[in-house]
């Protein structure tokens, strides 16, 4: 069956006024159809760009080179008319900052009918309809008189239920959601995170989501990719990222998070240094700065992506670690 | 606690801001800090955990008189300073300092960061000669993780991470009694993020200082703190150490912040049963009456809407304190 999404060594790059900065180089993956694909990485790591780029969204002074096929057709280079008539409609996305993402002085039925009316062709009656029956299914209290309020009349957990509401409600095949409780406090976070469960339990969309925060894919997503530096260093099923990760920079992020469930005073094995500059990567691997098990190898030439087991691909030179934690060369 | 002094004693802390109506609208009050009371030890971290509005910033900046209480006493080693001039409080600073959330924008950007790191020094031992002020300050750059080259860089040629640094280093210089540090991780990565908190954690068994760790993330408080305080709208829901709030959280505000609170594990995740508080905040210019959680309470009776519940032990260890009607 082919893929939803393909991406094929796509590469982005910004041209800067301090140089170019390459903020994704050469990654390749898949997402299945009724797959949640988690994306983690910290800032700079390339996580966002990915997917800006399927979306045609980079900015000006960013060029995306490589290809992203949606179910067959290249994105990477495609018309503008025909990118809108797949984005929006079959493929969306969702940001990280509902108070922005809204049009301000658009009640927000009018910002929910719009793309119905434009992609499907809608009446406006029934694309009312529509809009009203997606705001209750994002579980907005009293959606029939909230339908005609503007976007500062809804708090910061609403706008970003609409913000949902608006993206599945051409029912698209693929979801990106770009950090969407991010911006939340915690317990509106939870709220948002239940109601993408839900979603993702209800029907066979595709949901790509893109977070820093490892405990909020650890309980959506099905596949986890690792990304550092603009490329994937781990992918795995999500348990086995969790309780086996074998890249180094995967087991220090899983080791630098406080935890509710481990009440010891156990201390965090944080991971030294930081991210190396984007314009100057090393030849060689691009965490060797900050890896505890660095050899020549890692220095001299750059680990790619390979696969060591059934669903499992780490971009390390190391073997791996058995299960005492110890490191395998 | 029993036994050592507080070094810190706040009790009844009200701040309360004028918020101006439009035209002749009555001036309304917006009531970030309402009545809110804790001890803090010396050499013990006191984490205060809430979300945006629950005046957990407020708290911290009153306590250094950066803002001024409305009401209540601030207890600094038996002395109420509550309300000291900027003149009056200048000794105290000494002894109490403060780390801010993003550390580039609390950094002035025209000083090195030796300069940066020398100011408290500046103002407080102004009659240190050169060398002995350069030498302080490569101490601290040592301590907190700073190479003492770097010594005449500016902000913008340091990470994130390194600049949190230089804030430690201009907060810990004087050898204070208290830090007050407000979300010093948030605006940091994963990976930084474990390393500030394991820094902090290091000074503090070092030089003993006393902590009061303000931050919305849960689980960080609880991995810094000895004793957890919750705040809600203004108000103390509940205060224990940071053990028994995970294990045995009485206020229902608690336990849902707890339930809420995304564990990177996908076991645990996906059997959890999430407690959902539905809707938001509400507005701190209009709290509830009563207790100002029960809106969102998912046991609240007709009691919580007349009645504020106090903060008591209420039947549970004498220093575990919560402000329920039906604590469980």
């Amino acid at each position: 069956m082919t893929p939803i999404l393909s991406v094929k060594d796509m590469s982005v790059r910004f041209s800067t006024p301090e140089g170019p900065v390459s903020a994704v180089s050469g990654v390749s993956f898949d997402v299945a159809k009724g797959e949640c694909v988690g994306i983690v990485g910290e800032s700079g790591s390339g996580k966002s760009q990915t997917f800006m780029s399927v979306m045609g969204l980079l900015a000006t002074n960013g060029k995306a080179t490589g290809s992203a096929k949606f179910k067959g057709e290249e994105l990477v280079g495609m018309k503008i008319d025909k990118l809108n008539k797949i984005r929006g409609s079959k493929m969306t996305m969702i940001f990280q900052d509902p108070m922005t993402s809204l049009t301000p002085h658009l009640k927000i039925s009018r910002q929910l009918t719009e793309v119905l009316v434009l992609h499907k062709g809608m009446s406006e009656r029934d694309a009312r309809a529509k809009a009203l029956q997606m705001l209750e299914r994002v579980k907005i209290p009293d959606a029939k008189r909230r339908l005609d309020e503007y976007p500062h009349e809804f708090s910061g957990g609403m706008r970003q239920r609409v913000m949902i509401a608006m993206a599945l409600i051409c029912e698209p095949e693929l979801l990106i959601a770009d950090e969407p409780s991010t911006a939340l406090d915690v317990t509106v976070q939870a709220q948002i995170l239940e109601l993408m469960q839900e979603l993702r339990a209800q029907g066979d969309m595709s949901i790509v989501m893109i977070t820093h925060d490892l405990g909020v894919v650890a309980g959506l997503c099905n596949r986890v990719m690792v990304m550092y530096a603009g490329e994937f260093c781990e992918t795995g099923h999500v348990d086995q990222i969790f309780h086996d990760p074998q890249h180094p920079y995967t087991r220090g992020l899983v080791g630098s998070i406080p935890r509710l469930d481990r009440p010891g005073e156990e201390r965090l094995t944080a991971i030294r240094g930081q991210p190396p500059n984007l314009q100057h990567l090393p030849k060689g691997c691009t965490f060797q700065e900050r890896c505890d098990f660095v050899f020549d190898r890692c220095i001299a030439e750059r680990p790619k992506l390979t696969g060591f087991a059934e669903g499992r691909g780490k971009a390390c030179h190391l073997k791996g670690f058995d299960a005492k934690h110890e490191v395998i060369r | 606690m029993s036994g050592p002094e507080p070094i810190l004693s706040i009790k009844d802390l009200k701040l309360h801001f004028p918020v101006r109506g439009r035209g002749f609208g009555a001036t309304r009050w917006l009531k970030a800090v309402d009545g809110v009371s804790f001890d803090v030890f010396p050499s013990e971290t006191l984490g205060i955990v809430g979300e945006s509005g629950s005046g957990k910033s407020t708290v911290g900046r009153a306590v250094l008189q950066l803002l001024k209480p409305t009401a209540g006493r601030v207890v600094w080693l038996g002395e109420n300073i509550a309300g000291f001039s900027r003149a009056k409080m200048k000794p105290y600073r000494r002894q109490m300092q403060i780390v801010f959330q993003d550390p580039l924008a609390s950094l002035n950007p025209r000083m090195t960061a030796g300069d940066i790191i020398a100011e408290p020094l500046d103002t407080f031992e102004p009659n240190l000669s050169a060398g002995d002020r350069k030498k302080r300050v490569q101490e601290i750059m040592d301590k907190v993780g700073l190479l003492p080259q770097m010594i005449n860089r500016y902000p913008h040629e340091f990470s994130g991470g390194q600049n949190q640094r230089i804030g430690i280093a201009r907060a810990m210089i004087l050898k204070p009694k208290l830090i007050v540090a407000d979300e010093p991780v948030s605006s940091l990565d994963v990976s930084i993020r474990a390393q500030i908190i394991n820094l902090l954690a290091d000074l503090q068994a070092e030089m003993g200082v006393a902590l009061i760790f303000i931050s919305h993330d849960l689980a960080v408080v609880r991995h810094v703190s000895h004793r957890v305080l919750v705040l809600y709208l203004g108000k103390v829901m509940e205060l224990a150490e940071s053990s028994v709030l995970l294990s045995k959280p009485r206020h229902p505000y608690t336990q849902a912040l707890l339930s809420a609170a995304p564990v990177p594990d996908p076991e645990i995740e996906r059997g959890k049963k999430r407690i959902l508080l539905e809707g938001d905040l509400p507005s701190p210019l209009n709290p509830p009456s009563g207790c100002v959680f029960r809106t969102r309470c998912p046991i609240a009776q007709a009691i919580c809407a007349k009645e504020v519940p106090a903060l008591e032990p209420r039947g549970g260890a004498s220093d575990h304190v919560v402000a329920c009607h039906f604590p469980s």
